[in-house]
Parts: C-alpha cells; structure tokens; sequence
C-alpha cells in the first residue's frame, strides 16, 4: 500500500486584485519561502517540485513549469505542472502526495498560484465559441441555473445563499492573507448587492485575485522529525465524470460523491457529521455550500441548507465550514483548491490562528473543477493514520 | 519499485491537418484502439490520465473535452498534465506504484495546424524580458545549433540526421514526412533560419496517442512480452538560454542515469531539431551500437504534446514486438531541450 | 544606499500578443451546422445507451463511444433551468439584463444552451415551454445563432418530473 505521508510545511502569499509588488515568479517564491521555512528546511532538501494552476491563458506563459524552474530551485530536478481546471489545486496537492506514497521522493515542494490581474480571466472564461450564440457571461453564466435547480429541488429559502456570503467574509475577517476584508459585511449588504446571474447576487461570488499557496508534503521519517506538528494525510481521492452526457445530474454530480466515498474507505469514515471537526470546501458562488454538505455527505439530500441557516457551518458551529473565509474571500483560481487542502492542514496542525477551531483534529480538504465534473479531495489529521 | 509494464500502444497517423476530425473525434479511435490492444476492459481501468497544450488550440481547459472520448462514466480516477503524455505516463507509473490499481490509460493530442505554432511557443518564454521581443521557435533552435556547431561540429552531421531519420520513417506508417535524400544535397538547399535547413526542422504535425499501462501480474496476464519499465526518471534545466550551455544537456544525462539507461539496443529520442540528436546521444552515452529513432522520430512526425509519448511508445513496441529486449524511450519539453525524461524498458 | 532604494520600481509592462486559430468542428457537428442551414435540428443517438444528443459531439462522452445514427429533434422544448445575466464583460454583445437558458428540445435526451426573448426576464421560468425563432433562409449559416433565440409557446408548463432528471 501506500507509504504514509504528511503536510510539514505551509506558506501562503496575501492574496488581492493585484500584486503589482511582485512579478510571477516573485509571487511563487513568496509562498515557497514560506512552506519551506516552516518545514524548517532549505531548497536543497526538496526533492521535486509540482505545480498547478488553471488556464494558460490566465496570464499567458504557455507551460509556466518551464519559465519558474528557476524560482523554485527545481533546476536538476524532475518538476511538473497539472491542470485540472478550477480543482488544479487539489489535484496538484495529490500529484505531490502520490510521489511521496509512491515512495519515490522524501520531500516534495508543490506551488499553485494564477496571476489574474496579468491578463484578463473573464476573457479566457467567455471567450466566444464559432458556431454558437454568446450565452455564456463568465463561470457564474453556467453555474447560475444549476443552483436554480438545486433550489428549485430542495425548496431551499433565498435567505441561504446570502447567509454564506456573510458567513465567509466574517471568517475572512480573521484570516491576515484573506483578499477580501469587508469590516461591516452584514446581510443587508449582500442582500441588497447587485444579482449579476439571477439567483446570484454579486457578493454572492468569488473575487479575482492573484495569489500563490504553497506546501511541502514529506514522508513519515521527515515527518516524525519536522520542527512543527504534521498533518498526517489520512486519505487522497480523485474523480471526474464528462461535462455533458444524457441524464448527468450536475447539481449533486456522482463524480464527487464517488470521490468523498473513497476518501471516508480509506479514513475509516462512517460518520462524517460526527468524525470529521471541519472542512475546507471550494464555494465559488455561495449556494455551493449547501450544494457540497449533500454531495459530501454531511447532510442529506435536500437538507444541506438547513445546516448554514441552522449555523451548523459557522465559526461557531459544530462543523465550521471555510473558517478562512473560503473562495467567496480570496480565489487566485489555481490556487484556491490547494489553499482549501492547505487549510484543511493548518487546522489540525493548530497553526490557523485566529481562525483556528477548537480541537480540529481531523479535516477535509475539497476541490472541484470544470462543470462540477473533476473532484480532488484529502483527508488530514493530526494523528498518524 | 512496483513491476509496471507498456502492454499496448497506439497512435493516429501523422497528417499536416486535421481538419475534419475535432480533438474528440480523433481520440476516440486511437483510445478504443489502445484498451482493446491491451485485453482489458474498459471499464476496469484503474487510472487514466492525459497531457495536452491548451494554447494549441487557442481555448482554455482543452483537455476537458479531450475526456469525452474515454467514457469516464461511472466516474473514474483521472488527472491532467499541461505537458507532453510523456509526463502523463510519469504521472501514471507512480500512480501504479501505490499498489491498490493494476492499470492505466495515457493519452495525448496536439493539432499543430489549429494556430500559428512558431509564435504560440515564444509564450513559454520569459514573459517580461524575452517573450515581448518574440523569439519563435525556430530562431530560438537556432540558436542552439549554432552553440553546437561552434563547439567543434559540422553542418554535415545535421543533414546526415535528417537524412536517416526520413529514411527510416519510410518503413513507419504513423510517420508524416518521408523520403529518400542524399546528405549531400540536404546541404545544397538555403537555410530557413541559419544555420538550420528546412530539413534540420520538424514538420508540423496533428496526431494523438493512446497508451495502456499494466502491473505485475495483470501485465503478465494481457500480454506476451509486456515492456517492463526498469527505470523512469525526468529532469528539468534552468530557463533562461544564457545561463545553459545550449551544447550539452545535463539534465537528459540526469535523468538517463536515475532512469539506468544503459545496454539498450534501440533508442527513441525526442530531438525535434537535427542538431538536438548528437546531443541528446552524447548525454545518454549510446554507443554507435545503438539503433536511434528506427521510426523516424520527431524529424518525421511531430505532433506537439504527443511526440514524447510516441517515442516511448515505439520504443516499447520494439519489446513487445519481440524485436529488442531493451530499449529507451525519451521526451523533451521546453525550449532548447530544457526538459527531458527517459523511459528505460525492457523484456523479461 | 544604492540608487536600488530609491528607484521608482517598474510595476507593470504591455506585452500585446495576437495569435490566430481556425477551429474544427468535427464531421458530427459539421452535420448539425449543415442542418440549422435547413432549418433543421439534427441529433445522434448512442447506440449504447440509446440516449439523443444535441448538440451531437460525434460521442456519446458516457460510454465513449462513437454516435453515428442520425435523428431530428423538435425545434422548441422545455426550459430546465435557465440564469439571468446581468453582468457586464468585455465583447459583450447583448444588452443585458437577458436570459439564457438549458432547452430540453422534444426528442432529445440532453439540454441545449440558448437565449431566451419576446418575454420579460422576470417571467421566464423552469417548465416554461419554448419554440426556436429562426433566422429568415438568406441570413442562415452554419451556426446555432441561425436560431436567433427561443420564445414562449404559451403551452402549458411542463411538469417537473417531466424533466427533473435533465437539469
């Protein structure tokens, strides 16, 4: 079986509309820095770098692996970069982990970042296609009618959606890298925000940001031996389905709950309301919030909204979900799934500061991509497997 | 390391353009052919994963509808490299190690014919200091077979390769550009960007290319001579073209020494340029005993984000086919051979 | 100090880049396209699964197989689920707001995306029923937008169960 591995080192970049301070490059080094200063360890000690990111086009470096070996000491190295559209991050965190359970590698350094505010990303999302009429308006365009269906479904009230859009922007307020700090976020506010894609109102979606986020994944020697606690991996799971098939149901896509079915086989999971302490999950639009508490699991199918409206998700709640303040705080696309795993690590590492919840022990990191159809989830904890 | 094996291959023959078949409808039958060529139902496939360029195509997440043509329902294990398949096969090999799934799909494709392939590839370069001055790609080999030649080469040892290389593709099928030339008279024609010829360059090819991995038993199981991998290894160069010594490739070195690429009787080497072959020779230590590039290589069919893979590809062939009991597959990426992986593959 | 400390530090540089593509479309859309010309919405069936696809890809993407049977479906269907866009973005050419929708055409087995006018945005709605407006024979090319945009049938709505499953 796989090898045991664990999370030893984190770093973050502050993430905001622009980082005109630092050019790419500048910005990955931020967060490697980071990660390898918190795993108490030097760039030599780093046996191979993988990195992820969305769309080339996002800023226009055709294959950046090339272009940032330097910046990221991978010279005489193997590096490599994954794209799995919007759950990259996940994924690139598990393209890391799979080298070290593969028993190949004893360090390995993975990077995820997007530099949005190099090119511009609605472009590269709407670009026109031949033949077709221009329907879709950015991500939000083809997400908006499956949260209609997911309300029309589970007779969910309006009121939720807006409840996550305050909830996470109150957790970013206790998260210094948050891009967003809106100090008197309230639910007047997003309430009354512009609905951009009828049922989603502005401050119901994510912002662009740049940004990098970093992390070392180490085998179970190096592990034992980091200078602060690890978050063991318990469990690491991928799915994709296709984008469009005859009687494919998008909102509660089986590609995602095939996913967290095999991550909870393999964490020994069979309550996860009552077993895991929190989750970090990829919410692009705030609806996604209860959308995922079904697909992962936490609530059934038609309930996920009464666990954000019954504060079950809160800070305070008995299963905090994106205490960082999530992707509706800070999406540097690439990145976002791998903050969410990295996330998932600070707290049961006990390192998340001011939003760290009490006695988070066991956590999931969450990402998804392209039509709701590629899934990259893991399972940390703070005890070996 | 897990014993993982090729057990099937398959690939679309090389053509100028594709322009009646979209990215789906030319992966679907070189897929089908791949997992029927292993004996492995499709839907027992454990892992599947592709490398294909975005930029190609000139639309982002190009790969997605790629997926169309795999049948990934139920829902299966599957990931994405913006690489050459050859790094797609990387991915697979160790996904493999972990020893809970026996098999993989690998694919890729790249239309070369979709967009203007010179000027997308300056936009691998440095974006603030190189890429606004749009060096293209060709000028940027170029300058490598310059460095090369002024080490203390000829001309001649270009077109010899190119010669062999078109030579030989005549007895491969999938190969795009074929004939029967005298070196001597490849020297004759005016230089594209000097000092490369016309024929010191790839041509510009649409392909795609399907590969089923297998391990132990299973491998064992579906297929008489699997091509065993004995060693996979990449390595990847600084960027910039100033700091590397364009003559030499270390990192091909590198990763031939971790990959134990020695006593091979037949080499695949990805070497778009003419010049990039003795190169790439020299840094693995093949010996005059050594067959490079029986199918032509890259000179003769050179489908961007597929060629890698092809070379490990027919390199594993050669095993199965009961032809060589060792063989090396290689795949480059980058400008000027900044990145490279060697697949060393034998029969036991 | 050097001059390093004081020097105003360069933040940002144009580097235009223009790169053209052509596009294939595939025989199986290439058949689609040919058909809108006619006035014709033309489908594929899935000799697996038997599912209709339009837009026909040349693949039934769940099975991975090639879909070569042909078959028309209706020109008008049922609103799934649909987005009001009210969101401005650059190459934008429609004013907004204006709605786009997921039409499940009569006869087939998966939705088509397109707009959805003559009617206020606020009255659109899942159910609603949707007939295609064409495009007059000497406008029409090969391309979904010979089909200006769907309106409303004023048939009654389709029951949700009717199409639950497609959304």
């Amino acid at each position: 079986m796989a090898e045991t591995c664990a999370v030893v080192g984190i770093g973050q970049t502050k993430y905001s509309a622009t980082r005109g301070d630092v050019s790419i490059p500048g910005l990955l080094r931020e967060a490697a820095s980071r990660a390898l200063e918190d795993a108490g360890c030097g760039w030599t000690d780093i046996d191979a770098v993988v990195i992820g990111k969305a769309p080339d086009m996002f800023e226009g470096v055709v294959m950046p692996e090339l272009y940032l070996a330097d910046a990221l000491g991978a010279v005489g190295k193997p590096m490599m970069r994954v794209h799995t559209a919007g759950s990259v991050g996940g994924s690139t965190a598990l393209v890391a982990a799979s080298l070290v359970q593969a028993g190949i590698h004893r360090r390995v350094l993975t990077v995820a970042f997007e530099k949005q505010s190099e090119s511009e990303a609605m472009w590269a999302l709407s670009r026109p296609l031949p033949f077709a009429p221009p329907t879709l308006a950015g991500a939000g365009g083809y997400f908006a009618p499956l949260i209609r269906a997911y309300i029309r479904r589970s007779n969910a009230p309006d009121h939720v959606g807006i409840m996550v859009g305050v909830k996470d922007r109150e957790n970013a307020l206790r998260n210094p890298y948050a891009h967003l700090h809106i100090e008197d976020i309230s639910f007047e506010m997003v309430a009354e925000s512009a609905m951009l894609w009828d049922p989603i109102r502005y401050l119901e979606t994510c912002p662009s940001s740049d940004g990098a986020c970093a992390m070392v994944v180490a085998d179970e020697a190096a592990g034992d031996r980091s200078p602060h606690p690890p978050a063991w991996i318990h469990g690491t799971a991928m799915r994709s389905e296709p984008t469009m098939f005859a009687g494919r149901d998008a909102v509660n896509p089986r590609a995602g709950r095939d996913c967290v079915a095999d991550l909870y086989r393999q964490g020994g999971i069979t309550d996860p309301r009552r077993q895991i302490d929190m989750a970090e999950i990829y919410v692009p639009f705030s609806w996604y919030e209860p959308m995922w508490m079904e697909n992962l699991g936490f609530a059934a199918d038609g309930e996920g909204w009464k666990m954000t409206d019954d504060g079950s998700t809160s800070f305070q709640g008995d299963l905090p979900i994106n205490p960082s303040g999530g992707v509706l705080s800070s999406n540097p696309i690439g990145a976002s799934g791998m903050i969410r795993f990295a996330e998932a690590a600070l707290q049961v590492r006990g390192q998340a500061g001011e939003h760290q919840v009490d006695g988070a022990r066991l956590a999931l990191g969450h990402a998804y991509g392209g039509g709701s159809q590629f899934f990259a989830m893991w399972l940390v904890g703070a005890e070996k497997p | 390391m897990r014993d993982v094996a090729v057990v099937s291959f398959a690939q679309l023959p090389n053509v100028r353009s594709e322009d009646k078949r979209n990215e789906v409808e030319m992966l679907m039958p070189v897929i089908s052919e791949a997992i029927e060529g292993s004996g492995i139902p499709r839907k027992e496939i454990g892992f599947t994963v592709s490398g294909s360029c975005d930029y190609l195509v000139g639309a982002p997440f190009s790969f997605v509808t790629g997926l169309d043509a795999v049948g990934a329902w139920p829902p299966i294990q599957e990931s994405h490299v913006e690489m050459d398949g050859a790094w797609a096969l990387y991915e697979a090999w160790v996904r493999l190690q972990h020893g809970d799934l026996d098999s993989a799909l690998v694919y890729s494709f790249g239309k070369s014919s979709l967009g203007p392939l010179r000027d997308i590839m300056v936009l691998q370069l440095d974006p603030y200091c190189v890429a606004p001055l749009w060096p293209d790609s060709i000028s940027v080999a170029a300058l490598q077979a310059r460095a090369w030649l002024e080490s203390g080469h000829e001309e001649s040892e270009m077109a010899e390769v190119a010669a062999r290389s078109r030579r030989d593709a005549k007895a491969n099928p999938m190969a795009q550009l074929s004939e029967e030339r005298d070196p001597a008279t490849l020297l004759e024609e005016p230089y594209l960007v000097s000092p490369l010829r016309r024929h010191d360059c790839p041509p510009l090819s649409d392909g795609a290319a399907a590969m089923i991995l297998a391990a132990g038993d299973l491998a064992r199981e579906v297929c008489e001579r699997p091509a065993w991998i004995s060693g996979l290894d990449h390595r990847i160069e600084a960027h910039g073209l100033g700091v590397r010594d364009l003559t030499t490739s270390p990192s091909t070195a590198l990763a031939g020494r971790h990959a134990g690429g020695t006593d091979v009787e037949v080499a695949e080497l990805h070497a778009p340029f003419t010049h990039q072959e003795p190169i790439l020779r020299e840094a693995l230590e093949l010996g005059p005993q050594v067959t490079v590039n029986p199918s032509g290589g890259a000179l003769a069919a050179n489908a961007m984000m597929v060629a890698g893979l092809t070379r490990i590809g027919e390199a594993a062939r050669r095993i199965i086919d009961g032809s060589a009991t060792r063989s090396l597959g290689h795949a480059t990426s980058g400008p000027c051979l900044q990145q490279n992986l060697v697949c060393v593959m034998e029969a036991r | 100090m050097s001059d390093t400390d004081t020097v105003e530090p360069v933040r940002s540089i144009r580097a235009p880049a223009r790169l053209e593509y052509r596009f294939t479309a595939g025989a199986a859309q290439s058949r689609f396209l040919r058909h809108l010309v006619e006035g014709k919405i033309l489908a594929q069936r899935c000799p697996q699964c038997g599912k209709v696809y339009v837009s026909p890809r040349g693949a039934c993407a769940a099975d991975g197989v090639a879909t070569r049977e042909e078959v028309e479906v209706a020109d008008r269907g049922t609103v799934t689920t649909f987005c009001v866009v009210n969101v401005k973005f650059a190459q934008q050419v429609l004013t907004i707001p204006y709605v786009s929708a997921t039409i499940l055409l009569d006869g087939a087995d998966i939705g088509l995306m397109h707009l959805i006018q003559e009617v206020e945005a606020d009255q659109v709605h899942m159910g609603m029923r949707v007939e295609a407006v064409w495009s007059p024979p000497e406008e029409r090319g090969p391309t979904l937008e010979s089909i200006r945009y769907f309106r409303p049938t004023g048939e009654p709505d389709a029951a949700y169960e009717s199409y639950r499953e497609y959304v």
